[in-house]
């Protein structure tokens, strides 16, 4: 009955769609595919970005990036301190025409923490959750905790009944050897529908007419393209075959901009680009590991030019980062943001007074598919760091296959890019990966460290409600990293999104994050 | 497609025009015509002299390169992206420009060609020692051998060229630890090239040896025991050289084209010892960021020296087909 | 005929079960599959579980026999990187290649026969030599260079083509095609240009030695002696006994065409089997590389299987084995 019913108003949306072709379409071409149509079995943060267009959170950020109501329109925490109540809209309905209750609301919660769930690490405090009645449900957590309605943002909410009948209320087993429902069908309550998708071709996405918000985009159709060569993407958006693309090359900048038919959108992304470095006994090779001493740790930050990297690489579009968040983040200061300066002579003093042996040979692991022009400043670095008389081994492979190695710890010194998204808050990047690896906390401490003093910090943080003592507490733990050289931070990259004058309205998000319900194309294109 | 520049001109099938066994004579005489055929072709002279000035190049790169572009402590990021030296922007003694880290491209495309050449030639040579053992040994002794070496054959030709060689290469590199990795690129291209090639130069072999082991000379020598392996050497051997050596020297070309292929698709040499094929693949990503240099020229010596191989192997086809005379 | 059918058939079988234990081979040993797909999170007790789950603690006999059932009935498991079925995932691509491939073929023909039949019937003229010379260029350049280049002239530069991806496409039934929309034929030009360049050279340069060696039988210098007209012996009567090899070339060759065409779908981000299969090498995919290498060599033995038989039935001779034993190879 209900894939029935599904069906039916997919047919029933792509007859409009054909009808209305001629209509409002952006023609998105991504650096890359989306992983499944299932936010819950693929935790990564383009794909959770791509399908918040199809399933919605209780809560989302607003254009300003400030927490607003969507599914839930209120919320209190209760007496107890560590249930939070919250009051469900009235009236949305999935895209198979099912009413949103408080049932859905469980069940997804339930999905999304279910232990072999990828996604489980976005919802660390959450215990259990009760209907309370058909628009009322409690969520109890693990705690006091400040950041639940942050995390909460990037929780889509399945329909339960939908995934009764096609078996797929836990997350996809892949050991299962079967494919789940929900990763090539999708049905939220979102301002999109999604049309068909084949994956590393073209996923359509179709207005949702019963959407319960009121739309400020005009879009009818949005059809996503993945365009993995940059270059291959430059010359597609300047022949208008897409009119918008969410990572222009930094390099292309000028070539786009001059062209007379694209605008380009600049800005700085809130990620933090750093290098981690390993903190087990030995390295890869077997020898003995130098960095667990601070002091090599700072030659090899005193050996890095930042500011060679940001003109050369970053062509001047990055901003140089001292400490390990964005100056936006919750939790930054600016005494935390100073440098300690280019000087590769006190870098090798350095490395001599630790005894560490001339041409010492350790891996660098970076991504060819992660960060802006990854490859190449980490080619830029190993070159710096061979100058100080070591020998790095460059590693450069996809995410896909870097990943094991670095959560294996079968690598030694690897890059990381942290937005703290989608907590927005310090407190993201200190449980995750400056924490010691425990349970939920640690889990992108790849290199293995343990400050317990930090950890006492973090944990403390990660109670309090009160706002400011919070954030002096976090602010506190990031200048422990900063003096331990935990890790070096690089810079904030820098983001570049281009549109064709087709596309009359597009909000460039810090986040780096396309929001195409603000997004507005000129008609007829 | 490794076999189908053999395919294209039936090759002389070497036992159908049984040669005298004294081979010595003769083949002096066919490398003089040979020469004559040489001379009156300019575009194989032409082919020959720009593959020696590429191979020599390559071959002295050290010494006439301003910079080791393997070595990383000597790329300076101050001096990337420098235009050619017709170039208004254009700097001494970066004839060529140089990429996004600064590496000279004239360097770079000398060191990348001898990367090139070197599997090219080695991955031949690989491939020509194994074919040719075991096409004698197949053709020689018959028999279960035969069956088990041919079938091998087979399957090795019902698989795409490209695909075992990519298959090879990625299963190398995915299971070999990052240090052994770099160390082991070369060696493990060469192999993946070699291991789809030999089949041919077997078959030729095993055809000639089949038919030649039936002849009385052979089973006379059998008869007072002359070394089967030397009956091989000396008798049957020297009468495919021919084909063979057209194969060869076409194949010599297409191992360069597939060491480039593989390269660009990313499963070849890694980017810190770049050969031609992966100086395209990273200049590729600056095509329309005004940065042309930095595919063009690898782009242009991989061109030149793949038509030069092809230019002497075509040359070399039809100076030795009897028919074409 | 049936008993040579039938060891042809054995024999591709024979070849088959042992690229199946090939790709097998590859598909057990190379990487971890436990590793690839446990999320970073799982405890080795997970990961003991889900590889006795697997059943690869089973015998390799029985990990293979397993593995040559489920293959033989369309089942190569689940993607790890898309969490999709893999043969749906391919057959979901293979429209997209088959036409590419199609196209690419139809232009070789198109344009390598008559350049075969002027290089062959003006032999040493300067138009046979520069082609001939053109052709040595042709098969020289690497096709991904030939992409690039044709990128940067008709779709930056100019600005005619697109550069990437297939266009528009309509499905008819459960094939999506291009070839009926004006942007899917567009998107389809410089794909199979750039796959088809070695192919013109490859037909060219047969059709070329084999009208050389057609216009010296008797029956040509017949025709040419009864009075027909030159233009007409060469291009019709000559050319008609070339086409049988130009033809088994040609179907031999698709199986090959569909394994390059990975190049050109890499460069043009052409959203066929190939693109699929490279993302599956870079992203250590083991499922698809698996099923990928099974198809595409399945089409190999499949056509040259094919060739054999319908040669065996036009010419007895070939059926028996020891004429074969002796004479070429094929």
């Amino acid at each position: 009955m209900k894939l029935r019913s599904l069906m039916l108003v997919s047919a029933a949306v792509a007859g409009l769609a054909g009808a209305a072709q001629a209509e409002n379409v952006l023609k998105w071409g991504a650096n890359r595919d989306i992983g499944s149509l299932d936010p819950y079995s693929y935790g990564d943060s383009f794909t959770i970005n791509v399908l918040n267009h199809v399933y919605e959170g209780l809560v989302r950020y607003n254009e300003e990036l400030k927490i607003e109501p969507a599914l839930a329109e209120s919320w209190e925490i209760l007496d107890d301190q560590i249930t939070w109540r919250f009051k469900l809209r009235e009236g949305v309905t999935f895209h198979n025409g099912n009413p949103f209750t408080a049932d859905d609301v469980v069940a997804s919660l339930e999905r999304v923490s279910h232990e072999t769930s990828p996604l489980k690490g976005n919802l660390p405090a959450y215990v259990s959750s009760k209907v309370v009645d058909d628009l009322t449900v409690d969520i109890t957590l693990n705690g006091t905790y400040p950041l639940l309605l942050n995390d909460l943002t990037n929780i889509h909410i399945f329909d339960k009944e939908w995934m009764e009948a096609n078996d797929s209320l836990l997350p996809t087993d892949i050991g299962s050897g079967k494919e789940g429902f929900a990763t090539y069908n999708a049905n939220g309550t979102g301002p999109f529908i999604v049309e068909s998708r084949q994956p590393d071709a073209k996923t359509v996405f179709v207005v949702n007419p019963d959407w319960w918000d009121t739309p400020k985009h005009n879009l009818d159709r949005i059809e996503l393209t993945p365009v993995t060569s940059a270059a291959t993407r430059v010359a597609a958006l300047l022949s208008g075959e897409i009119n918008f693309t969410n990572d222009a090359p930094v390099q292309d900048l000028p070539r786009l901009a001059a062209a007379p038919n694209v605008e380009v959108l600049e800005g700085v992304d809130l990620r933090t680009v750093m290098i981690g470095f390993p903190f087990r006994d030995t390295l890869v090779s077997g020898e003995p590991n130098p960095f667990k001493e601070r002091s090599v740790r700072e030659a090899l930050y005193k050996a890095i030019d930042l500011d060679l990297i940001h003109q050369k690489v970053m062509r001047g579009k990055s901003r140089i980062a001292g400490a390990t968040v964005a100056p936006p983040i919750p939790g930054y200061t600016e005494a935390l943001d100073t440098l300690p300066g280019y000087d590769p002579d006190a870098a090798k003093a350095l490395l001599a007074e630790a005894g560490v042996p001339e041409g010492l040979a350790f891996e660098f692991n970076c991504l060819s598919d992660g960060l802006v022009n990854e490859e190449q400043f980490c080619q830029a670095i190993a070159s710096m760091w061979s100058r100080i008389g070591l020998s790095p081994k460059l590693d450069v492979a996809p995410r896909a296959v870097q990943t094991p190695k670095r959560t294996n710890g079968t690598t030694d010194v690897y890059t990381l890019g942290w937005a703290t998204l989608p907590m927005l808050d310090a407190y993201s990047p200190l449980l995750q990966i400056f924490h010691t690896k425990e349970g939920n906390s640690g889990v992108f401490n790849w290199g293995g460290w343990s400050f317990p003093e930090l950890d006492k910090l973090i944990d403390a943080a990660g109670s309090e409600l009160d706002t400011p003592k919070r954030l002096a507490m976090e602010t506190e733990a990031l200048q422990i990293v900063k003096d331990e050289i935990i890790m070096i931070p690089l810079h904030q990259q820098p983001m570049a999104w281009a549109v064709t004058d087709a596309v009359t309205e597009m909000p460039l998000f810090p986040d780096n994050k396309p929001r195409l319900w603000f997004a507005r194309v000129g008609s007829g294109s | 497609m490794a076999d189908l520049s053999m395919t294209t001109e039936p090759t002389p099938v070497p036992a159908a025009t049984p040669m005298p066994a004294r081979r010595s004579r003769l083949s002096r005489m066919r490398d003089s015509d040979l020469w004559h055929s040489f001379r009156g072709h300019p575009s194989a002279i032409f082919a020959a002299c720009l593959l020696a000035l590429v191979a020599l190049t390559a071959l002295f790169a050290p010494l006439i390169t301003p910079q080791d572009p393997y070595d990383l402590s000597a790329l300076e990021l101050w001096n990337a992206e420098i235009p050619p030296i017709w170039n208004a922007d254009g700097q001494m003694p970066y004839l060529l420009g140089t990429d996004t880290q600064g590496r000279d491209i004239l360097s770079a495309i000398l060191y990348g060609s001898r990367i090139s050449l070197v599997i090219g030639f080695a991955s031949v040579m690989v491939a020509l020692a194994v074919g040719l053992t075991l096409g004698l040994i197949a053709g020689y002794f018959g028999g279960w051998i035969d069956n088990v070496i041919m079938r091998v054959g087979d399957v090795l030709l019902s698989m795409p060229f490209i695909l075992i060689a990519i298959l090879i290469t990625a299963v190398a590199t995915a299971s070999l630890p990052t240090g052994l990795k770099d160390v082991l690129a070369a060696p493990i291209l060469i192999l993946a090239i070699a291991v789809p090639s030999w089949v041919q130069y077997a078959r030729t072999v095993r055809a000639s040896a089949m038919v030649e082991r039936k002849k009385e000379y052979v089973q006379a020598a059998r008869l007072i025991r002359v070394k089967s392996w030397r009956i091989m050497l000396h008798h049957i051997l020297p009468n495919c050289l021919t084909p063979i050596l057209v194969a060869a020297t076409l194949n010599f070309g297409l191992a360069i084209l597939s060491e480039a292929t593989l390269s660009f698709l990313g499963v070849g040499m890694p980017p810190d010892q770049p050969s031609l094929g992966t100086l395209i693949r990273i200049g590729n990503q600056y095509l329309f960021s005004g940065l042309w240099w930095i595919v063009v020229f690898p782009a242009v010596q991989l061109c030149l020296i793949v038509v030069s191989v092809n230019m002497i192997g075509d040359w070399l086809r039809d100076a030795l087909n009897p028919k074409l005379r | 005929m049936l008993a040579f059918l039938i060891k042809r058939t054995a024999n591709a079988a024979f070849v088959m079960l042992a690229v199946a234990l090939l790709a097998f081979t590859i598909f057990r040993f190379f990487g971890d599959p436990v590793e690839m797909m446990v999320n970073e999170q799982a405890t080795q007790a997970d990961r003991a579980e889900l590889r006795e789950r697997l059943g690869l603690n089973d015998g390799f006999v029985t990990q293979y026999t397993r593995f040559v059932t489920n293959a033989v009935q369309g089942d190569f498991g689940i993607s790890y990187r898309n969490q999709q079925d893999v043969m749906v995932l391919i057959g979901d691509r293979f429209p997209a290649t088959f036409e590419l491939v199609l196209v690419a073929t139809v232009i070789s023909l198109v344009v390598g026969i008559p350049l075969g039949v002027i290089t062959a019937v003006h032999r040493d003229s300067r138009l046979a030599n520069a082609l001939q010379l053109g052709s040595i260029v042709g098969v020289s350049l690497p096709s991904f260079v030939v992409g690039i280049m044709l990128i940067l002239a008709f779709s930056v530069t100019l600005g005619w083509l697109p550069a990437f991806g297939r266009g528009e496409t309509v499905d008819v039934g459960w094939w999506s095609t291009g070839l009926l929309t004006p942007s899917g034929r567009a998107a389809l030009v410089l794909p199979a240009i750039s796959l088809s360049t070695f192919q013109i050279t490859l037909v060219m340069r047969l059709v070329r030695a084999e009208m050389l060696e057609t216009l010296r039988t008797d029956y040509v210098k017949f025709a040419r002696a009864r009075g027909v007209p030159a233009a007409r012996v060469q291009w019709v009567h000559a050319l008609r006994n070339c086409l049988m090899p130009v033809i088994t070339l040609t179907g031999m060759q698709i199986g090959n065409l569909i394994a390059f065409a990975l190049v050109t779908e890499t460069v043009f981000q052409w959203p066929g089997m190939g693109l699929l299969f490279i993302q599956a090498v870079t992203f250590v995919d083991i499922p698809v590389m698996a099923a990928y290498l099974m198809l595409v060599s399945f089409i190999f033995v499949a056509l040259n299987t094919a060739v054999d038989v319908t040669y065996a039935w036009v010419d007895p001779r070939l059926r028996d084995d020891t004429a074969k034993a002796g004479g070429a190879n094929g």
